[in-house]
């Protein structure tokens, strides 16, 4: 029988990963600012980049 | 630099040239052989999904909701990270030669064509909105450059925006209907595509730099100087009492990113290669990610700079760079928002023109009494001049809709309203996939219900609030009636309006389309093409293929059907490459069987979609109605197979796991055998040497009978004890071989173990003097009683210490006992400081026939029967004996006898 891909489950598992962390409650959390800028505004590009570097990672690596 | 008309439709027109000729390069190398559709080319053209409502619009969102936004985007990121969704979407779709999402779910419940006909439509009205935003959005560009040059924007009497919209159609027409199968790629298109994904993001993100730090001190002194003012601070918070219309804004844009008609033509039937997919994971979110970094700093900026001035913020793209000078920016921008438009409305109104063609005008053509009339013509022009006029109607369709709505409401919120129309796909699709139980019937009524509630709480209002009709459904409810509030369902206020129709959409669609189709029974095609759909990964496309199709066919009539539709050079280049797939030079000689009636179905199916190329195949091919039982027979017998096969591979696996088995066994067999070889010459080895010594000496004492007395009594001494020694070795291999069997006798007796070791202390202590070896004991003065057999006991006792003082060195060794208690056994040491055991030697020594020491160079120094004897009489007692030991630091040889259970 075919297995799924362990490259697709990953990915997928990154997807379950990334809803929570940018959908309320989570996203009440990050308040004030970093270096003038915005909490809110760096939480939410810093969560998205770490989820596009990690699929990045993912489905680029050789001999999966 | 002055922006008139003329240089603004020179640079447009310029843009579009390069435009052209880039989708003309990308045609002709896939004519030659070598696309140029790589998986980066892939990734960006995803990007056709920001249309110049991200472009602009983004900017004028984030002036009013702050971050929310984003969510539009982050929904597509979600989405794609489910690699294995899309690619079962382009498999089956490659499978089933699928080539708009109407054919996908009409061709999944049985090739309805009321199914395709209703997508078309939902997808249709809930479309061509968007595309009038798309006219909108460059008229409202347009007029910011025009009005900044005071020039006019007519030519000719013609409004600017018709002429766009024109221009646009042209395009259209002229990059998708090259080709009359849609299932043949449009390369040409896609690179375009590509192109202008990466003409806007660098226009966009140009003039976030130039504002972000040019006319401000970088992110931190615009976000600082935003935070100052109470109005702009808001947009910096993400407020919980939003978390409502955020979670569904995120799942209304994951669902857009695969059901709007473009995004699915791009996504999976412009898909050249599954892999690319892998690649658009993390490319197409990251160029979103980069596009959307300056959007709020960019709607600050706006804010800060044009403070009450009543800009609006959809076009600060374009003002902003224009307010400082910077007329070249400016330029670049608009020319950016001009790839957004065109990009989306090509690719758009191509998918939603196949969708007309195949799902809409064909079925009813091909009812109609002029086309059989027309009998032997070729149609494929005609298939070819309808899906053009179809392109040239849905853009005036989107041009009417941006003329009557002018300014009104109804094009601000559409974006939204068309996610929600084609969100309504989802549990179709879905459920297609995944679920075999779903029919066609559920498929209907969920459709249906979806689009119903989607059109009295989303569209309509957007209408009354235009002011086009009377809104008294939306405020007093329908009939009057309260809780038929167009935007507050049975009484659900509080969530805004996208969310409110999500929510009972959804719930309509699910449950009518759930409900219905668990109480519905398919029919035949219907199960079988369940089975196409779900099982894409694992079905036996050729073995079921031809039996599921049963009936008489003509070969003539299909060719001229596949030429009447595809063109006679084309069809016969598809036959030909079939037959010789086939091994056969000739189509001609090609038989009308199950196959190939399947395979001129497919091909038809590229043409004229699924439902129609199977209304017309039927007629004429006299096809035999199998039934829905023998259609699920089929399907039963091929999963059967599969059952059988795994069955057959489990049965396998345990052979093998048996066959491993009796190997071990035979191995451990081969090692017994090879010990009793061993035994035996052991054996026959210390047998030999005392009778050689007993037979040499008696030789002598025989043949000489001078031998002095003296002499005479050393070699019977020596006879004698030779004769002893072979007694004691006879003596032990019939003690084993009697306590192997279990004929054993033994007594039981209340036997003190420190006497025990006392005794047998003294009765070997001249062994030990004799070899100076020091033996000492640790041994309580009444020493615990157990119950066992004295003698047997003081046999163990007797085997440890000699062969402690055999393996000691003479002089220096030191033997010691101990006997105590530890628990509820006695417990006896024998320790020696000999050359010890290694950890492997600590298992084997109680292995019959083995020997301490090296037996291949010293002479052997017992029978190797002592110790597995000595083992079997405690464990007879219920106690263990082993020993702890490392090379090189002597030996510990310990037994344990519990004692008797108390009698209290």
């Amino acid at each position: 029988m075919k297995r799924a891909s362990p490259t697709r489950q990953r990915l997928a598992a990154l997807g379950l990963l990334g809803a929570p962390l940018l959908t309320y409650p989570l996203l009440s959390l990050p308040a004030g600012s970093l270096w003038g800028i915005p909490a809110s505004y760096l939480y939410l590009f810093g969560v998205w980049a770490g989820l596009i570097f990690l699929a990045a990672w993912v489905a680029e690596r050789r001999g999966t | 630099m002055v922006l008139s008309g003329w240089l603004i439709a020179l640079l447009s027109a310029a843009y579009l040239a390069v435009l052209f000729a880039v989708a003309r390069f990308g045609d002709a190398r896939a004519d030659a052989g070598k696309s140029i559709i790589s998986a980066n080319v892939y990734a960006l053209s995803l990007a056709v999904y920001c249309t110049s409502w991200t472009f602009y619009g983004s900017v004028g969102r984030a002036t009013s909701g702050g971050l929310s936004f984003l969510t539009i985007y982050l929904g597509p990121t979600l989405m794609l990270l489910f690699v294995g969704v899309i690619v079962k979407m382009i498999r089956i779709s490659k499978a089933q030669r699928i080539t708009s999402i109407a054919d996908f779910i009409a061709s999944r419940y049985g090739k309805s064509q009321l199914l395709a006909g209703m997508v078309t439509v939902i997808a249709v009205i809930g479309v061509v909105p968007y595309i009038a935003l798309q006219l909108k959005a460059m008229a409202a560009s347009v007029d910011v450059l025009l009005n900044h040059s005071g020039s006019k924007g007519e030519w000719l009497g013609l409004d600017s925006t018709f002429l766009i919209a024109v221009i646009l159609a042209l395009f259209s027409i002229l990059f998708g209907t090259r080709h009359l199968d849609a299932t043949e790629r449009h390369e040409g298109m896609v690179a375009a595509v590509a192109f202008e994904s990466v003409v806007k993001l660098i226009a966009f993100m140009a003039v976030g730099i130039f504002v972000t730090y040019g006319l401000f001190g970088g992110l931190g002194d615009l976000f600082q100087r935003a935070v100052t003012e109470a109005d702009l601070g808001r947009l910096l918070e993400l407020e919980s009492g939003r978390a409502g219309t955020w979670t569904s804004l995120i799942l209304l844009s994951g669902l857009a990113i695969v059901f709007l008609p473009r995004q699915f033509q791009i996504i999976v039937v412009e898909n050249v290669d599954e892999s690319h997919v892998k690649r658009a994971v993390w490319l197409f979110p990251l160029y979103l990610l980069l596009i959307n970094i300056f959007v709020l700093p960019l709607a600050l900026g706006g804010l800060l700079h044009f403070g009450g001035e009543g800009v609006n913020p959809d076009t600060f793209v374009l003002t902003l760079p224009l307010a400082h000078g910077a007329e070249a920016l400016a330029l670049l921008a608009f020319i950016g928002g001009l790839s957004a438009a065109t990009g989306m409305v090509i690719v758009e109104t191509i998918a939603l023109s196949t969708m007309v063609c195949n799902d809409l005008v064909m079925p009813l053509l091909l009812r109609s009494a002029w086309l059989r009339a027309q009998h032997r013509q070729d149609l494929s022009g005609l298939l070819i001049g309808i899906r053009r006029v179809a392109i040239a109607m849905i853009v005036l369709l989107g041009y009417v809709y941006f003329r009557a709505a002018g300014e009104a409401y109804a094009l601000v919120g559409i974006g939204l309203i068309s996610f929600a129309a084609v969100a309504q796909f989802a549990p179709a699709m879905f459920g297609g996939m995944y679920w075999k139980q779903a029919t066609r019937a559920g498929a209907v009524a969920g459709l249906s219900a979806g689009f119903l509630v989607w059109l009295y709480t989303l569209l309509l209002p957007s209408f009354a609030k235009s002011g086009w009709i009377s809104s008294g459904f939306v405020e007093q409810g329908l009939f009057g009636l309260p809780w038929l509030k167009a935007q507050a369902l049975f009484g659900l206020s509080g969530l805004d309006e996208i969310s409110h129709c999500l929510w009972w959409s959804m719930l309509a669609n699910l449950g009518a389309y759930i409900a219905v189709s668990l109480n519905s029974r398919p029919d035949a095609v219907e199960a079988s093409q369940a089975e196409r759909f779900v099982d894409v990964f694992r079905f036996d496309r050729h073995k079921a293929e031809t039996r599921l199709w049963r009936g008489k066919a003509s070969l003539d009539a299909l060719v001229s059907l596949l030429e009447r539709f595809l063109g006679t050079a084309r069809a016969r280049q598809q036959l030909a490459a079939y037959a010789q797939g086939k091994g056969l030079a000739d189509w001609r000689k090609l038989p009308a069987d199950a196959e190939f009636v399947h395979f001129a179905e497919a091909e038809l199916a590229g043409a004229i979609g699924s439902a129609s190329a199977r209304v017309m195949v039927a007629s004429v091919a006299q096809e035999e109605d199998l039934g829905l039982e023998e259609v699920l027979d089929i399907l039963d017998e091929a999963t059967q197979i599969r059952a059988y096969s795994r069955e057959l591979e489990a049965k396998r696996q345990e052979l093998e796991a048996a066959t491993s088995e009796l190997r071990e066994a035979n191995e451990r067999l081969r090692e017994v055998d090879r010990m009793k070889d061993d035994f035996i010459s052991t054996v026959t080895h210390e047998l030999r040497t005392p009778l050689t010594s007993i037979r040499a000496l008696s030789e002598m004492l025989h043949e000489d009978p001078r031998i002095e007395l003296a002499s005479r009594t050393r070699f019977l001494g020596i006879i004698v004890s030779e004769a002893e020694r072979l007694t004691r070795l006879i003596n032990q291999i019939l003690d084993m071989a009697k306590l192997e069997s279990g004929r054993a006798e033994w007594t039981s007796g209340a036997v003190d173990l420190g006497e025990v070791a006392r005794e047998t202390m003294d009765s070997l202590g001249q062994l030990f003097r004799d070899k100076g070896v020091a033996l000492s004991s640790d041994i309580p003065a009444r020493g615990p009683v157990v119950q066992a057999d004295h003698d047997r006991l003081t046999q163990v006792l007797i085997n440890l210490l000699s062969n402690a003082v055999k393996f000691v060195p003479g002089g220096s060794g030191k033997v010691h006992v101990r006997v105590g208690i530890d628990g509820g056994s006695v417990r006896v040491e024998v320790a020696d400081n000999g050359p010890g055991l290694t950890a492997e030697e600590c298992g084997v020594i109680f292995e019959k026939f083995r020997q301490g020491g090296n037996t291949l160079t010293d002479k052997p120094k017992g029978t190797g029967l002592g110790l597995p004897i000595s083992r079997q009489i405690i464990e007879y007692f219920g106690g263990k004996l082993w020993v702890e030991s490392r090379p090189g630091e002597g030996a510990n040889f310990i037994f344990t006898v519990p004692l008797p259970a108390s009698e209290e």
